[in-house]
C-alpha cells in the first residue's frame, strides 16, 4: 500500500493561497467584492441619511433643546419654533386612522381567511393589494374633491346635531379637518392591515378551529375566541406596520388636514402633521434656523417610524419563527 | 331551542355578515377610486394633455407633456441608481454573504424600506440640493432611486434563493466558476421574479410625490439635461388639485387618471407574471 | 481495500512522491481520506483506486458516506460551508486539491440524483459547458451538441426539437440530457450520483445501457443504492458503511464471495 505523508501545515496554507488566486482568476473574488460593495453601500446610505438629518438640525437643537417638542407656537417670522402642534396632529390623525382601520381591516381579514372560498378570497386579496398600490396623491385628490365636500355638507352637520355635546364634534365646520385627515389615512392603511392579518389568520392550524367547533362552538365563536386570539400577536404586528405608514404618510394628509398649527380638541378643526408641514414649508423656509427646524421634524419622524417598524418586525420574526401566539 | 342557543346563532350570523361587510367596504374603495377617476378623468383628458406644455397661470388649456416626460426621466434616473445597487446587493445576500454582515444588510434594508418618503426627500435635499444650491432632476432621481433599493434587494434575494440548488451544482459540475454560474444559470432562472419585483417598485415610486417636492421641485417648461428643476405627474397633480382654478382641477383629474392607470397596469402586469409562476418542472 | 490491478502503484512526481510513473490503469486514487462536516466526521481513512475506463460502483445504506465521497472527487463538497476533507486524492497523479477547481470539474464531470436541466433549450443545455469554457466556435458548437446527444442516445428523440425547453422532456430523457451535457465538455471521469433513483425501470435500463457504451469514452464512478444495478453495470464495487470503505473489489467477487461479514449481510439483504 503506497503511503504519502501529507505535510499538513505548509500544504494547507499554500493551498488556500492557491485557491484564492484561482478564484481571483475566474472572477469569483471580483464578483464577491463588487456585490459586497453594493450591499455595504446600503448601510452607508442609511447611515448617511441619519447623519445628514442629524447635522442639518443642529441649530434648533442648540437653541431650543427639548423645548422644541413642547413649544406650541410655530412662528417663522419671529424665529420661534415649537413642534407640539405637529406632533399632536400626527399622533391624533394616526390614532383616528387606526380606530377606523383596525376593526375594518381585521373584520375583512377574518372574512377573507375564514369565510370566503379560496378563489374569492384570492381575488379580493388581489384587489386589496392593488388598493395598497394607489399613489398617495390620488387619495389626496379624492379626499379633497369627494370626501371633504361630503364631510362638510352631510357627515359633520349630522355629527354636530346628534353628538354635538361632545367636545370632539364642536366648532365651525370647514371640511378640511383632523377628521378628514384621519379618514383618508384609515383608507390608506386598511390594505396593509388586511394583507398581513389575513396571512397570520391563515397560518392558524386547522386543528384549532376544529377543536372549537367540535366542542359545539358556532363559526363566529370559534373564530373570535380561538382563531383570533391565536393570531393576535401577528395582528398586532400588522397594526404596528400600518401605524408606521400612517405616521409617515404625507401627501394625502397634507391635502385634507387643513394645515393649521393649532391644538384643538375638536375633530372638525383643521390641524397639521409633521410630514405635512415639511411638505408645505420646506421650499419656502427662509433662513437656516427655519429650514433646520423642519429637518429636525424630519429626524423625529424618522426615529418614530423606525422604532415602530422595528417593533413590528421583531414581533413578526418572533411569531413566524415559533409559529404560536406566545410571545 | 333554548333562548341561549338562539342568541348564539344570531350573534354568529350578525358578526359573520359584518366581516363580509368590512371586506366589501374595503374592496369597494378601489372601485370608488377607479370610478371617480374614470368619470372625471376621462371627461378631462384630451390630446393637448399629452402634447402641450402647461398654459400660463390662470389661463385655461395647455397640457402636461413636460410632466409626463419629466416623470419618465426621473424614473430612468431612479432605475439607474436603484436597480444596479438592488440587484448586486440581492446577489450578495443570496450567493456570497456571510452570516453577520448579511444580517446587518438585511436589517438596514428593512429600515430603509420603512423610512417615510418625505424623509428620503430631505436626505436628497441635503446631499444634492444644498451643495449644488439649486433643485434638480438629479436630486429627484436620487430620492426615488434610494426608495427603490430595498424592494429591489429583497425581491432579488428571494428570487435567487428560490432557484433550486441542483441547478447551481449542475453548472458548477460543468466547470463553471461561481460567478458564471450565478450570471448564466441562476440569474436567468430567477429573472421572472426579479423583473416582477422591479416593476412593482417602479410602480410605487412612480406615484411618489413627497420626496420630489423639494428635490425635483417642478417646472412649467421643458427641463433639458439633468441639472434643472423638472416637472413630474404626481407633483403636478398635487399643485393643480390645490389650486384655485377649475381648469387646473380638470387637469388634475386627467393626470390622476393617467398616473393611476400606469401604476395599476404595471401592478396587474407584474402580478400576472408572478401568478404564471416560476416553475422549474415545466416551462 | 484496493484493486488487484495496481499493487505497485506509486504517486507521480508532481504529487511530491517518488519518481516512478503513474500507472495507466489507475485514473484516480484516494489515500487516507477523512471528511468532516463542521465537527462531525463523515468519512474515515478511505483508500480507494478508480480504475481507468471502467465503471466503479459505490454501494451502501443511505448515510454511509458514498455520496460524500463522490462529491470529494470533483470537489463539489465545497458548496457546503464548513465541509473539510483531509488526506490525498490524485487524478492522473495530480493532487486534485491543488488543481484549479474549474479545471478539475471540467475533467471530472458529474450527473446528479435528480435530472437538473437548466431552464433553457435542449441545445443551450448541451452547449452551456462548451460556451462557458470557451470551447468551440459557433459552427463547431452545433456539431459538438449533436455528437454529445448521439453519445447519450438522445439524438434521435430530440433532433427536431433542439430549441424547445428542456423541461418538455420526460424524466428519463432529462437525465440522458444531463449526461450528454456532462459529456459535451469531454470529461475524463464521470461521476454519477444515483442517476436513476428518480426514474422508472425502462428509463433506468436505457441509462444503464448508455453507461455501458460510454466506457471507452471515460472512466465512471456511480453511486447507487440499487444493488442489482451495481451488479449489472459495474466492473468494480466498493461497499461503504458508516463512513468507512468496508470492501472494494471486482464486482463479481463482492457479490459472490465477499471477504467481510458486513458486506455479505448487506448484499444478502440482512440489513440496510
Amino acid at each position: 500500500m503506497p503511503n504519502i505523508p501529507v505535510t499538513a501545515g505548509r500544504a494547507r496554507l499554500s493551498l488556500r493561497a492557491r485557491q484564492f488566486l484561482q478564484k481571483l482568476r475566474h472572477g469569483d473574488e471580483v464578483a464577491h467584492l463588487i456585490t459586497l460593495l453594493a450591499a455595504a453601500s446600503i448601510i452607508v446610505v442609511t447611515v448617511m441619511l441619519v447623519y445628514q438629518l442629524y447635522i442639518n438640525s443642529i441649530l434648533p437643537r442648540h437653541k431650543f433643546g427639548f423645548e422644541f417638542f413642547l413649544g406650541r407656537t410655530w412662528d417663522p417670522v419671529s424665529g420661534d419654533f415649537g413642534a407640539l402642534p405637529f406632533i399632536y396632529g400626527t399622533l391624533v390623525s394616526s390614532a383616528l386612522a387606526l380606530l377606523v382601520a383596525v376593526p375594518l381591516g381585521v373584520g375583512a381579514a377574518i372574512f377573507l381567511s375564514e369565510l370566503a372560498p379560496p378563489r374569492v378570497s384570492n381575488y379580493l386579496t388581489f384587489v386589496i393589494e392593488l388598493l395598497a398600490a394607489v399613489p398617495s396623491v390620488i387619495y389626496g385628490v379624492l379626499g379633497i374633491f369627494i370626501l371633504v365636500p361630503v364631510l362638510r355638507s352631510a357627515v359633520m352637520p349630522f355629527l354636530k346635531h346628534t353628538l354635538g355635546f361632545l367636545p370632539l364634534f364642536k366648532g365651525p365646520i370647514y371640511g378640511v379637518s383632523m377628521l378628514a385627515g384621519g379618514l383618508v389615512l384609515a383608507l390608506m392603511i386598511v390594505p396593509y392591515i388586511i394583507s398581513v392579518s389575513r396571512e397570520v389568520l391563515l397560518a392558524v392550524p386547522v386543528e384549532q378551529r376544529e377543536a372549537a367547533l367540535g366542542l359545539g362552538a358556532t363559526k363566529w365563536e370559534s373564530t373570535w375566541q380561538v382563531v383570533v386570539p391565536f393570531a393576535r400577536v401577528g395582528i398586532m404586528a400588522s397594526v404596528f406596520l400600518a401605524l408606521a405608514r400612517a405616521l409617515g404618510e404625507t401627501m394625502a394628509v397634507t391635502m385634507v388636514i387643513g394645515n393649521d398649527p393649532k391644538i384643538s380638541a375638536s375633530l372638525f378643526a383643521p390641524a397639521y402633521s409633521i410630514a405635512a408641514v415639511i411638505a408645505n414649508e420646506f421650499t419656502e423656509a427662509t433662513g437656516d434656523l427655519y429650514l433646520q427646524a423642519l429637518i429636525e421634524l424630519g429626524l423625529v419622524l424618522f426615529l418614530v417610524t423606525i422604532v415602530i417598524n422595528g417593533l413590528a418586525r421583531l414581533v413578526i420574526m418572533a411569531t413566524t419563527q415559533k409559529g404560536t401566539s406566545q410571545a | 331551542m333554548s333562548l341561549r342557543i338562539r342568541w348564539r346563532k344570531l350573534v354568529n350570523v350578525v358578526m359573520l355578515s359584518l366581516t363580509g361587510v368590512c371586506a366589501l367596504l374595503t374592496v369597494s374603495v378601489l372601485f370608488v377610486i377607479l370610478g371617480y377617476l374614470l368619470w372625471y378623468g376621462s371627461k378631462s383628458l384630451d390630446w393637448a394633455f399629452f402634447t402641450r406644455l402647461p398654459a400660463p397661470v390662470g389661463e385655461a388649456g395647455g397640457g402636461m407633456a413636460n410632466a409626463i416626460v419629466g416623470s419618465g426621466k426621473l424614473l430612468l434616473l431612479a432605475s439607474l441608481i436603484g436597480i444596479p445597487f438592488g440587484l448586486l446587493a440581492g446577489v450578495y445576500l443570496a450567493e456570497f454573504g456571510g452570516k453577520t454582515f448579511s444580517f446587518l444588510v438585511r436589517y438596514t434594508t428593512d429600515l430603509l424600506n420603512g423610512v417615510p418618503s418625505i424623509v428620503t426627500g430631505i436626505f436628497a435635499y441635503t446631499v444634492i440640493v444644498i451643495p449644488m444650491k439649486h433643485f434638480s432632476t438629479l436630486a429627484g432621481g436620487l430620492a426615488l432611486g434610494v426608495m427603490m433599493i430595498p424592494i429591489a434587494v429583497r425581491t432579488t434575494e428571494e428570487s435567487l434563493r428560490a432557484v433550486p440548488r441542483v441547478l447551481r451544482e449542475g453548472a458548477l459540475a460543468l466547470g463553471a466558476s461561481k460567478w458564471k454560474t450565478v450570471a448564466t444559470v441562476v440569474m436567468p432562472a430567477a429573472m421572472r421574479g426579479i423583473v416582477t419585483g422591479i416593476m412593482l417598485t417602479l410602480a410605487r415610486v412612480a406615484g411618489e410625490t413627497a420626496p420630489l417636492l423639494f428635490t425635483a421641485l417642478g417646472n412649467r417648461f421643458w427641463s433639458p439635461g439633468w441639472n434643472q428643476p423638472i416637472a413630474s405627474l404626481p407633483v403636478m397633480i398635487y399643485e393643480y388639485a390645490l389650486s384655485a382654478y377649475d381648469d387646473w382641477h380638470r387637469q388634475a383629474w386627467a393626470a390622476g387618471l393617467v398616473l393611476l392607470a400606469l401604476v395599476l397596469i404595471t401592478n396587474v402586469g407584474a402580478r400576472l407574471v408572478v401568478s404564471r409562476g416560476i416553475s422549474f418542472r415545466r416551462a | 481495500m484496493r484493486t488487484n490491478t495496481s499493487e505497485d502503484a506509486r504517486p507521480a512526481e508532481r504529487a511530491g512522491g517518488t519518481a516512478s510513473p503513474w500507472p495507466a490503469d489507475v485514473k484516480m486514487r484516494a489515500t487516507s481520506v477523512d471528511f468532516y462536516y463542521g465537527g462531525r466526521q463523515a468519512l474515515h481513512t478511505i483508500n480507494l483506486q478508480v480504475p481507468t475506463g471502467r465503471i466503479t460502483a459505490l454501494i451502501g445504506p443511505s448515510g454511509c458516506g458514498k455520496t460524500t465521497f463522490l462529491r470529494i472527487l470533483n470537489r463539489m463538497y465545497e458548496t457546503v460551508p464548513q465541509a473539510r476533507p483531509e488526506g490525498e486524492v490524485l487524478l492522473d497523479g495530480e493532487d486534485i486539491f491543488s488543481l484549479d477547481v474549474v479545471n478539475l470539474r471540467r475533467r471530472v464531470g458529474m450527473v446528479f440524483q435528480k435530472p437538473n436541466p437548466f431552464p433553457k433549450s435542449i441545445f443551450d443545455n448541451i452547449a452551456y459547458g462548451l460556451r462557458i469554457n470557451g470551447m468551440g466556435s459557433k459552427s463547431t458548437l452545433a456539431e459538438a451538441v449533436e455528437k454529445s446527444l448521439r453519445r447519450a442516445a438522445l439524438w434521435e428523440e430530440v433532433k427536431d426539437s433542439l430549441h424547445k425547453s428542456a423541461y418538455a422532456l420526460s424524466g428519463g430523457q432529462q437525465q440522458r440530457l444531463c449526461i450528454a451535457r456532462a459529456l459535451a465538455v469531454g470529461p475524463e471521469v464521470l461521476l454519477l450520483d444515483e442517476p436513476c433513483s428518480a426514474l422508472d425501470p425502462i428509463a433506468t435500463a436505457k441509462i444503464e445501457e448508455l453507461l455501458f457504451n460510454l466506457k471507452d469514452l471515460c472512466t465512471m464512478v456511480i453511486v447507487t443504492h440499487n444493488m442489482q444495478q451495481a451488479a449489472r453495470a459495474a466492473d468494480f464495487t466498493g461497499f461503504f458503511l458508516m463512513g468507512r470503505l468496508i470492501e472494494f473489489n471486482k464486482t463479481e467477487i463482492i457479490f459472490k464471495t465477499p471477504a467481510k461479514k458486513e458486506t455479505e449481510d448487506y448484499i444478502t439483504g440482512r440489513f440496510g
